[in-house]
């Protein structure tokens, strides 16, 4: 993986909560012995009509958000499979970072991303972020009204900062900070090769199997 | 200090604690299948890593094969997703339940079938529904591709400890209500996001009452609750079906002796505390159907299509939005849809119980001519037993269909799909927009509630019938 540090990029809203992976990347083309080939089916199911042109009520498919490389979306993004084509094809589609709230719900926390996603999103570079439900609400109502809104991630600060173009009311910047697992931040400052770091364990992963009866 | 079952699991399998506060986990089981292995041995071949542990991965193939007809094959990219399976495995060296084996099936039905599932394993698959192995007190969790290859060359997964979360069925289970009601019923109440971040423990004297059939259902769909993982502590009822049966991987005479007295240390203990708890009576509880695309959109086979704003935990946009891609009117009673499909099957809900169960509704009645019902398998030694007892007659003189084993409608990855806009009852785990075929609507269900269904055409509440 390469190490990602910083991305400035355009924003792109899709204000939907728990987008499955069926929905980020339908089975069909799941069939598939590469890791290539999946960012043109993106969303696939949503984003085109019957006869394969663009759907145009969809809302990635608005102009203004042609090129965006930053989505926010709904929280619990990703739940579903396990499928890591997901991760693949919104990387392949453009997006560096996603973006999503974390709702709290009386007793329940809804998270921003579902887990098996999230994980797969560290292995292959793709940047999560989470945001609280109310900055979520901000960020989209400032992308909704400032067209080609862009912003910059800063990872090592661990900033979203948001750029208004000349002339537009809000001139100037708007930050929002957000938090992130240490382990997760090396990982995407350094770009490890993670098999390659656990194989420095052999030794200790050999010891463990001598001791470790794997039929019990 | 006392410990709960999924935390001894985790104990015996820490290699070690890596800086930064995550854990070298050893991984005991590791289970692929053609869909979302093929990238992963590619990136063994291009760092010229080799698979560790040959003789602890097992292979079989079940998302994209045909069940009317498994050898033929037609689409070109399955076929050549089999065909890349086969060759791995030859070349790692890696043990393959493939098309022509009688063993071959869903990889959460084979795995313990085999005896390969055996309490206080860890086991993993590049599939979520690898929670199923939980039934036995194993640690269970689906992983993506690049944790398929990270398990491959090192045996091994960087994890971060799971947060516990006990639940606790209180009361007996009523007629006509069954596993699968069980489950959708807590992911209805806690949300499909409610156990992200835990690793669930099913608990309570309605589950010891449950076939390890019944509780494999009920670990299936932790995943569907945000869970990785969901775990029952294993028991006699465990210690039984693993001691039974043709499960060429089991622990045998003295072995098994030794080992039953270590899975019996398992359970929780007495005072172990868990992060969260919830307590659900089921004594009460009426068969369970979902009404929208989540499984999270669920209620009694008594109540209606729900309003938009009637629906605690989701915005009124997402359940709207819901209803008009199932094609739904609030108020209707669900009794009262009709129904196309009938899809029983699945690794929620295609073991020998659950024919039998779906038989049992079957016999000496006929599918409804408005209804294609399909009864798929989950594995070959399924489908010889279903024969031997004569299942297969009943389906097909109830005007159902019999296949040979594999995912089939499940997700429709396969020739077996939904056309655009019909109904099914399902007794699958995904109700997602799209997952049984573009446009198709399901509904989730337990096999008894699907095979009345297929009978009346429409939803019926099965306590009816008892
Ligand atoms: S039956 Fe369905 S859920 Fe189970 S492994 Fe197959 S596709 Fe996945």
């Amino acid at each position: 993986m390469n190490s990602f540090i910083e991305h400035t990029g355009k924003i792109a809203v899709l204000d939907r909560a728990n987008i499955d992976t069926d929905q980020i990347i339908p089975k069909d083309y799941l069939k598939s012995i590469k890791k290539t080939g999946y960012g043109e089916h993106l969303f696939q199911d949503w984003r085109y009509l019957e006869n394969g042109q663009p759907n145009p009520e969809f809302e990635l498919n608005q102009k203004r958000f042609e090129g965006a490389s930053i989505l926010v979306a709904g929280n619990n993004f990703g739940c579903g499979s396990s499928r890591e084509h997901a991760v693949w094809a919104v990387l392949q589609a453009g997006f560096r970072v996603v973006i999503a709230p974390k709702k709290v719900l009386g007793q329940n926390i809804i998270p921003a991303f579902a887990d098996i996603f999230r994980n797969n999103s560290v292995k292959n570079g793709l940047f999560l972020i989470e945001l609280t439900d109310s900055e979520a609400n901000e960020l989209m109502a400032l992308v909704n009204a400032h067209e080609g809104l862009q912003a910059t991630i800063d990872l090592p600060a661990q900033k979203i900062i948001l750029q208004f173009a000349n002339g537009s009311q809000a001139e100037g910047e708007k930050e929002f900070a957000f938090q992130i697992d240490p382990m997760v931040k090396q990982h995407f400052l350094e770009g490890l090769d993670e098999i390659g770091q656990t194989l420095k364990y052999q030794n200790e992963i050999g010891r463990f199997e001598k001791k470790h009866d794997v039929q019990i | 200090m006392p410990q709960t079952l999924f935390e001894k699991v985790w104990q015996n399998h820490v290699v070690c604690e890596l800086p930064g506060g995550q854990t070298l986990l050893y991984i005991d089981r590791h289970l692929i299948h053609e869909v979302t292995s093929p990238q992963a041995f590619e990136g063994l071949r291009q760092t010229n890593r080799a698979v560790r542990r040959p003789d602890l991965t097992f292979a079989t193939m079940d998302h994209n094969i045909p069940t009317v007809d498994r050898f033929n094959l037609i689409d070109p990219i399955a076929r050549e997703q089999v065909k890349t399976l086969e060759k791995n495995c030859a070349e790692f060296g890696i043990p393959l339940y493939g098309l022509d084996s009688d063993r071959q099936g869903i990889v959460h039905v084979i795995g313990p079938e085999l005896g390969l599932t055996l309490p206080g394993t860890t086991v993993v698959c590049g599939d979520s529904h690898t929670s199923t192995h939980g039934a036995f007190g194993a640690l269970a969790f689906g992983i993506g591709t690049s944790e398929v290859e990270h398990v491959l060359a090192t045996q091994c997964l960087v994890q971060t400890k799971p947060k516990t979360f006990l639940v606790d069925f209180q009361g007996q289970i009523p007629k006509g209500v069954t596993a699968k009601d069980l489950i959708l019923k807590l992911i209805g109440t806690i949300g499909t996001a409610g156990g992200t971040g835990y690793v669930l423990e099913y608990s309570g004297l309605s589950i010891r009452s449950l076939s390890m059939e019944q509780r494999m259902t009920i670990c299936n769909m932790s995943i569907e609750a945000g869970a990785r993982a969901g775990m029952i502590a294993p028991d006699d009822t465990t210690f039984h079906y693993i001691a039974n049966g043709n499960r060429p991987f089991t622990p045998k005479g003295k072995e098994l002796e030794k080992a039953i007295s270590f899975w019996q240390s398992l359970p929780s203990d007495e005072k172990a505390s868990y992060d969260r708890r919830i307590t659900i009576d089921v004594s009460s509880m009426a068969p369970q159907v979902t009404w929208g695309t989540s499984p999270g959109m669920v209620t009694d086979v008594t109540q209606t299509v729900p309003n938009s704003d009637q629906v605690p935990g989701l915005s009124p946009s997402d359940v709207e939005k819901a209803l008009t891609y199932m094609g739904l009117t609030p108020g209707t009673r669900l009794t009262d849809l009709k129904i196309d499909v009938v899809f029983i099957g699945s690794c929620t809900n295609s073991r020998i119980e659950d024919l039998r169960a779906a038989a049992s509704i079957f016999k000496g009645k006929k599918v409804a001519t408005s209804v294609t019902a399909l009864v798929v398998p989950g594995s070959e030694a399924v489908r010889k037993q279903a024969e031997s007892e004569g299942l297969n007659k009943i389906f097909t003189e109830a005007g159902a269909q019999w296949r040979m084993s594999g995912c089939s409608m499940c997700l429709a990855m396969n020739p077996d799909k939904l056309n655009p806009g019909q109904r099914c009852a399902s007794t699958s785990n995904r109700n997602f927009e799209g997952r049984q075929g573009k446009g198709g609507r399901t509904h989730l269900v337990s096999p008894e509630m699907a095979a009345a269904a297929a009978v009346e055409g429409h939803f019926v509440d099965i306590r009816t019938w008892l």
